[in-house]
């Protein structure tokens, strides 16, 4: 098996030569015949793995690469810490589950369905204990949604810090969920005594040690919020919250509780650590701003971007990226390639699904010159995703969370890629 | 008759979502059959008398009209249906009256999981303590992350300090500062920290810890004792720094325009350049480090690539080429686990822990200028050298292997994990 690795990679590297020359010389013109072609290769001769290789299958050894990554100096310690979504590399909207970012505040803990049990109680007519197995019970939805969290882009306030889209937006992933309502185990608890139902909270909160407590207004809890434990078919990982997380469609991830334990109508914020020290965003002249619970339209280009420089020469060429809001559905998004001076349209790659990721593509020609590209989602209310200049005259820079401004990327006439700020 | 059918059906089609009631209609009309047998049908007309043939055509224009209606009434029907999406996309139904799932939880399981405390005070057990007490508990239990005063170590939070600067560009956000509600540091303290081994304080330690933090933030003095009974009269330093998110007056209704795309602005110049990245993929390594040339390179600087660079360059230091490759990558591996409290190589400083070089044969708690705790400081005492035993007991629970320590990391399970720890350990001297 060694020996025949070998042989086929070095036939390949032969072949990709050769195939390099081609691309150079411009169009479909080969220097020489190309040995991927008239050599047999060892792939069309011997035969391959068999079935039962890999029970469960894992990327392709040549895709190593596409892995989530962290900034390790962002947090003290890996516990308490945030890596990134190889957003970059991916296409579609679909995040691969094991791919996807992870964000913990006491490590993810390895909760198994049977020591599973979710209490919902507080201003209910009886409160409950739920198992595992009654969720799979209660008649259930399948959405798709993106969890982002509130401090994606948040280093690139002061300035262009990172160099990499999985790093300056890879906070982010979009998955579909399967789940029941929460507000069919609010109604199974009964909301009778609640009473009046404005101005009354419901307080979530998971089985870790960090508990991760957030507070949402029972509007919300009783709209399309979700108690979700399969993601894109298959049941949540552990690093997002198995067996059990909320969803909370739009908002800011940190509210998406892991390992969810807890369900308690109060009539009151709680004011958790999670919704007062943190995930508050401090303006200009130190007052903070707190409950800033929804993710205002963004979008990026992720190819190219700094870890996806161009590597072909001028002429035929893929822009392509991601857009989401939390108002809505993405209507319309606009792509520059001169730092904001003249836009167009992109096309998007399907008509976007209400509060998940949509991708967009602008087809054309590359000229081989350098180009500073934006792009800039709209949603259907109208809004449009502001610079960062936009941002920084409206709240100042102290803000760490909440940065959806436009990013700009600097290709050079090398296809070589930078985040950049400019005027 | 197969013709004017076509031209009808064909155009109608195109709509993939009508296309099975079509074929419904087309079969009950022997669509297929007229074909087949259209030669004879030929024939037939042939010698058909002229008022016959008229009467045929007739029949067939009533068809056509019939199919015709058909026709438009399946659309309409479609139209609704798509309208209201049929099946496909509906909520899930909802019993008025419940389900019937889960049981009724008991009040004791209700007050075992039910703790969190609200900004009023409600949800608070009783009890009380001093900032003396805080103080010691706080050293105790605290202290290795978060500094003697609560000032923080290396990149752990600071609790303390950091008054009026919120309106800074880099506000010093702490428990004295910037929380609003002393409610949050209560319930905070008391369900997640310390971090490792949370929910083991009890409500009088936790009461204690607050006096002292909030002693250490200057808003009391070391003769504070705080309790259930004077705690909602206790005011915060910020309470009033929080208004409710404002982004819909402030900004959506200025950010909704028709944006611009022509000649949107005179010229534009990049004004900064990121020039740090701090995670190189191993391949295709070169097309994410920045080029930036030394003269066209912004003036801001990562203020962590520093921190960074103090502390976690020790891996890279050489090993000892004597021990298995292999093995030594995945003690590599194992040890970021450890990195955040831990640094070991050349010119390793202490963190939050002490650090490790020269680990097997040296004696316990002897890093000068490391504060062990009281059970590292006996061990030293008694001379307890560290050895791959040792080790290995302690590495797999600290905590029991170490009564009392302050190192709060709960063990590796895996037995390949405490071997490539070691080798990897042992690679920096022994
Ligand atoms: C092993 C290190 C460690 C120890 C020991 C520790 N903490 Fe923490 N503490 C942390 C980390 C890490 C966080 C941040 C957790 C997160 O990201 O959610 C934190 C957060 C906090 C915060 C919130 C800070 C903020 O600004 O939001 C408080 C308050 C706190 N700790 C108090 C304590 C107290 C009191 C003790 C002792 C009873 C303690 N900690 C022990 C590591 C530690
Ligand atoms: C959360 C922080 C933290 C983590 C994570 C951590 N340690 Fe520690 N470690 C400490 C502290 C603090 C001490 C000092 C213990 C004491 O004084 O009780 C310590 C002590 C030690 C000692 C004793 C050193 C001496 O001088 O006697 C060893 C050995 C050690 N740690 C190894 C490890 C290894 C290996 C890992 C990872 C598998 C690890 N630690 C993870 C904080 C940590």
């Amino acid at each position: 098996m060694d020996s025949k690795m070998k042989t086929s990679r070095r036939t390949f590297l032969k072949g990709s030569v050769a195939l390099a020359g081609g691309s150079v010389a411009g169009a479909a013109v080969a220097n020489e015949a190309d040995p991927l072609i008239t050599e047999v290769q060892e792939w069309a001769s011997a035969t391959g793995v068999g079935v039962d290789e890999t029970p469960y299958g894992m990327p392709i050894s040549f895709e190593k690469d596409v892995v989530r990554r962290n900034v390790e100096w962002l947090t003290a310690s890996p516990i308490s810490s945030i890596n990134f979504t190889p957003i970059h590399a991916l296409d579609g909207t679909i995040t691969p589950q094991g791919c996807a970012f992870e964000r913990h505040h006491s490590g993810a803990i390895e909760l198994r369905k049977e020591d599973f049990r979710l209490m919902v109680n507080g201003l209910v007519d009886t409160p409950l204990v739920f198992s595992y197995q009654d969720l799979e019970r209660f008649p259930r939805e399948n959405h798709v949604y993106f969890c982002e969290c509130a401090a994606n882009t948040g280093m690139e306030w002061a300035g262009a810090q990172l160099n990499g889209a999985q790093f300056t937006h890879g906070m982010i992933h979009n998955m579909e969920y399967t789940g029941v309502p929460l507000r069919t185990l609010l109604n199974e608890a009964g909301l009778g005594a609640a009473g009046d139902l404005t101005g009354k909270w419901v307080y979530v909160e998971g089985a870790d040690a960090s508990s991760n407590g957030r507070s949402i207004p029972m509007e919300k809890a009783l709209d399309d919020v979700l108690v979700a434990f399969k993601a894109n078919g298959e049941a949540l990982r552990m690093e997002h919250g198995y067996p059990v997380r909320l969803v909370v469609p739009g908002w800011e991830g940190n509210m998406w509780v892991k390992w969810l334990r807890r369900i308690e109508v109060t009539d009151a914020a709680v004011e958790s650590r999670e919704e007062t020290s943190k995930y508050t965003d401090v303006y200009e002249d130190g007052t903070a701003r707190k409950w800033t619970w929804v993710m205002d339209a963004k979008s990026v280009i992720t190819s190219p971007s700094p870890q996806m420089p161009v590597s072909h020469a001028p002429g035929p060429m893929v822009i392509s990226g991601l857009a989401w809001s939390g108002h809505g559905k993405i209507t319309r998004v606009d792509v520059s390639r001169d730092g904001g001076i003249t836009w167009q349209k992109a096309r998007l790659g399907k008509q976007g699904d209400s509060k998940a990721l949509t991708r967009f593509y602008l087809d054309g020609d590359w000229d081989g010159k350098a180009m500073l590209l934006q792009s800039r989602a709209m949603d259907e209310t109208g809004y449009v995703q502001p610079t960062k200049q936009q941002l920084r005259d409206s709240r100042g820079e102290n803000s760490v969370y909440h940065n959806n401004c436009i990013q700009t990327w600097y290709v050079d006439e090398n296809g070589v890629v930078e985040n950049v700020e400019v005027s | 008759m197969s013709k004017s059918l076509s031209q009808i059906v064909l155009p109608v089609a195109g709509g993939t979502a009508l296309a099975l009631s079509l074929a419904l209609v087309v079969a009950n009309l022997d669509y297929g059959q007229n074909k087949i047998s259209s030669l004879e049908g030929r024939l037939e007309q042939a010698s058909m008398r002229a008022d016959e043939a008229a009467g045929k055509a007739r029949e067939e224009a009533a068809v056509t009209a019939e199919l015709e209606a058909k026709i438009a009434e399946i659309q309409a029907d479609a139209k609704v249906r798509a309208a209201s999406n049929p099946g496909l996309t509906e909520y899930a139904p909802k019993r008025e009256s419940g389900y019937g799932l889960g049981r009724k939880a008991r009040t004791e399981e209700i007050a075992a999981w039910d703790i969190d405390v609200l900004p009023d005070g409600r949800g608070l057990p009783q009890g009380r303590g001093d900032v003396f007490t805080g103080e010691e508990v706080f050293a105790e239990k605290c202290a290795s992350c978060h500094g003697d005063f609560a000032e923080g170590v290396d990149n752990w939070p600071v609790l303390a300090g950091g008054f009026d600067t919120l309106a800074d560009k880099d506000p010093v956000k702490t428990v004295g500062s910037y929380w609003p509600h002393l409610s949050t540091v209560w319930d905070y303290v008391h369900r997640s920290m310390p971090f490792g081994e949370a929910q083991t304080l009890t409500p009088d330690e936790t009461y204690a810890i607050v006096a002292y933090i909030l002693y250490s933030n200057d808003l009391v003095d070391d003769e504070f004792e705080l309790s259930h009974e004077n705690f909602s009269g206790f005011e915060m330093y910020n309470k009033g720094g929080f208004l409710i998110d404002d982004r819909p007056e402030r900004e959506y209704a200025r950010w909704s325009s028709e944006p611009c795309m022509e000649n949107c602005k005179p010229s534009v110049e990049i004004t900064m350049r990121a020039t740090f990245l701090d995670v190189t993929p191993e391949n295709g390594g070169e097309s994410v480090m920045n080029d930036a040339k030394a003269d066209d390179t912004p003036t801001f600087v990562a203020k962590a690539a520093t921190s960074d660079a103090t502390g976690g360059e020790a891996e890279t230091a050489a090993p000892s080429p004597a021990i298995d490759p292999a093995l030594l990558a995945s003690g590599e591996k194992v040890f970021k686990k450890c990195k955040a409290c831990h640094a070991v190589g050349e010119g390793a400083k202490n963190k939050s822990g002490p650090q490790l070089n020269g680990l097997i044969g040296r004696p316990m708690g002897a890093v000068e200028g490391f504060k062990y705790s009281k059970v590292f400081v006996a061990a030293h005492g008694e001379g307890r050298i560290w050895d791959e035993t040792a080790l290995t007991e302690f590495l797999a629970k600290p905590k029991s292997y170490m009564k009392g320590t302050k190192m709060s990391f709960s063990g590796l399970k895996k037995e390949e994990d405490l071997a490539a720890i070691k080798a990897y350990l042992k690679s920096f001297g022994e």
